[in-house]
């Protein structure tokens, strides 16, 4: 398959352990470009370091991570540095910079990856707070914000390069209803516009709303994969009755 | 019984392996671009510029502590003269570099460790890393440049106050006045005397910046390993200056040999 039809993200028979402790087991999956793939699977089930393996924070122990077609899994330094630009990565804690405020979070992308002037990246960082409805959050700090703020402030600083991968680790997590709805709607508009949505969720209508294809985690292997539908009607009782929850976040 | 002392020296010289290859890829980061040359001048501030009241205020003091027991040593023997000569050389050859190396360990090197080491486990460096910033030299390369910056010039100002507390202190039991005490202070002051006992302050930098970052970068469990990070920064920090100091000086001694 050569880089100009595949998919943007496939991971490829990746396994990992931590010590003794595997965590993914020869998993495979791929996302074509301008879709969304949501993980589900109950806690501690890899989800979040499948994750990490696709932006390079984690190494498989063997198979191969593509995003683009390259192999993200062997890059270091400036090569994966220019892989990781084109990316947008929300963290399951936020993960906000605590030293600097609200504002210059989002914009931290911004000056570092651009050379616009102040008053652009400003301009540009208020508007993708704007986009999570914190537009008067510019100058708080993040420990002045509530669990569910941090975790849209989160979002706007993985949107501030318009990424063309956005990964998400449980968006609507210590959300409110219709902030959870807000923010599904906001990943639908970056699914149209043809960003590419990773989404790991325990949410399910959240999955349903925004997956095109949705994959289960368990014990370290894909257990069912396909649409909402496809996994309702799966031969695994864990996964129906995982599809048939409310859960929230 | 033995295989346990055995099994915790191994231990102790892998902890300072990793330390030293840690430090030693800082080293090279350094020159290799970006420099940071913001985040660098930015923590020299920090550490630099915030310890300076510490510094200043600690030196005045240990000047005046020094010039009481200097004075009562040298009065048996009648040198009361040599009182500015003896404390400026005390100061600058040991006491100055020394002290702020130890006051640095537990003021910058506590808070280096606190401080990666809580961005550690709330993900703030998996986060620099996933906005394509290369956490390692933005984080620990800044900081241990920093310190190495830094220390020389806190050695220098802490040298000052001492003098100056000193000459306070000589001055309200004897009279004498400041430039009779600063000539009598530098009388026996060279060049090889201030500035490789100064200079060598940039390696207790090194080590206050390395050890920070290197238990910062490596914090795990919580906030307990928060804490731990910070609290093993100073003790480990001030171990390796206070040894470190005994192979500079023996190096000082030899590069720059006593006049006979």
């Amino acid at each position: 398959m050569s880089a100009g039809n595949a998919p943007a993200i496939r991971l490829e028979r990746v396994t990992k352990a931590f010590g003794s402790r595997k965590v993914l087991d020869d998993v495979t999956i791929e996302v074509p470009q301008g879709t969304a793939f949501c993980l589900l699977g109950r806690s501690g089930t890899g989800k979040s370091v499948t994750l990490k393996h696709i932006i390079g924070l984690l190494h498989p122990d063997s198979g191969r991570v593509l995003v683009h077609g390259r192999d993200v899994s062997r890059m270091k330094g400036q090569e994966l540095s220019e892989v990781r630009r084109s990316m947008g990565f929300l963290f399951q804690n936020s993960a906000l910079f605590d030293s600097i405020s609200v504002g210059e979070n989002v914009a931290f992308p911004l000056r570092r990856h651009t050379d616009w002037p102040d008053a652009k990246i400003r301009e540009v960082a208020k508007a993708k707070l704007a986009d999570v409805g914190l537009e008067n959050d510019f100058d708080k700090m993040p420990a002045d914000l509530s669990g569910g703020m941090k975790k849209r402030a989160g979002l706007a600083r993985a949107m501030a390069l318009d990424p063309d991968i956005l990964l998400v680790d449980e968006p609507s997590a210590g959300l409110d209803p219709i902030t959870a709805t807000e923010i599904d709607d906001l990943l639908v508009g970056l699914k149209r516009k043809g960003t590419t949505l990773v989404v790991v969720t325990h949410n399910i209508p959240s999955a349903k709303h925004i997956g095109d294809e949705l994959a289960f985690l368990h014990d370290g292997h894909v257990i069912a994969q396909g649409s909402a539908e496809d996994l309702e009607r799966s031969d695994d009782e864990m996964v129906r009755t995982f599809m048939r929850s409310e859960g929230s976040g | 019984m033995i295989e346990r002392v055995g099994a915790g020296i191994l231990a102790a010289l892998a902890w300072i392996g990793d330390v030293t290859l840690f430090g030693l890829r800082a080293l090279r980061e350094a020159v290799r671009p970006p420099f940071e040359v913001g985040e660098i001048v930015r923590h020299v501030y920090e550490i630099g510029w915030r310890s300076a009241p510490l510094i200043a205020t600690s030196g005045f003091a240990i000047g005046v502590v020094l010039s009481m027991h200097t004075r009562a040593s040298l009065e048996r023997f009648g040198a009361e003269a040599m009182i500015p000569a003896g404390l400026a050389l005390a100061l600058i050859k040991e006491t100055g570099p020394l002290t702020c190396g130890l006051l640095m360990s537990g003021r910058v090197g506590a808070g280096i460790g606190a401080e990666l080491g809580a961005m550690k486990v709330t993900e703030q460096i998996d986060a620099l890393e996933a906005v394509a910033v290369d956490s390692f030299k933005f984080l620990a390369v800044t900081r241990i440049l920093a310190c190495i910056i830094a220390m020389p010039l806190l050695t220098s100002v802490m040298d000052f106050c001492g003098i100056v507390g000193g000459f306070l202190a000589e001055t309200t039991i004897s009279g004498m006045s400041w430039e009779l005490y600063f000539r009598r202070a530098f009388s026996l002051i060279e060049f090889d005397d201030f500035i490789p006992s100064t200079l060598k302050t940039a390696v207790f930098g090194m080590i206050i910046g390395t050890v920070g970052s290197y238990l910062g970068f490596t914090t795990t469990s919580g906030t307990e390993g928060v804490g731990q990070a910070s609290t093993r920064s100073v003790v480990l920090a001030s171990m390796l200056i206070i040894v470190s100091n005994v192979v500079l000086v023996k190096l000082i001694f030899f590069l720059f040999p006593e006049p006979a």
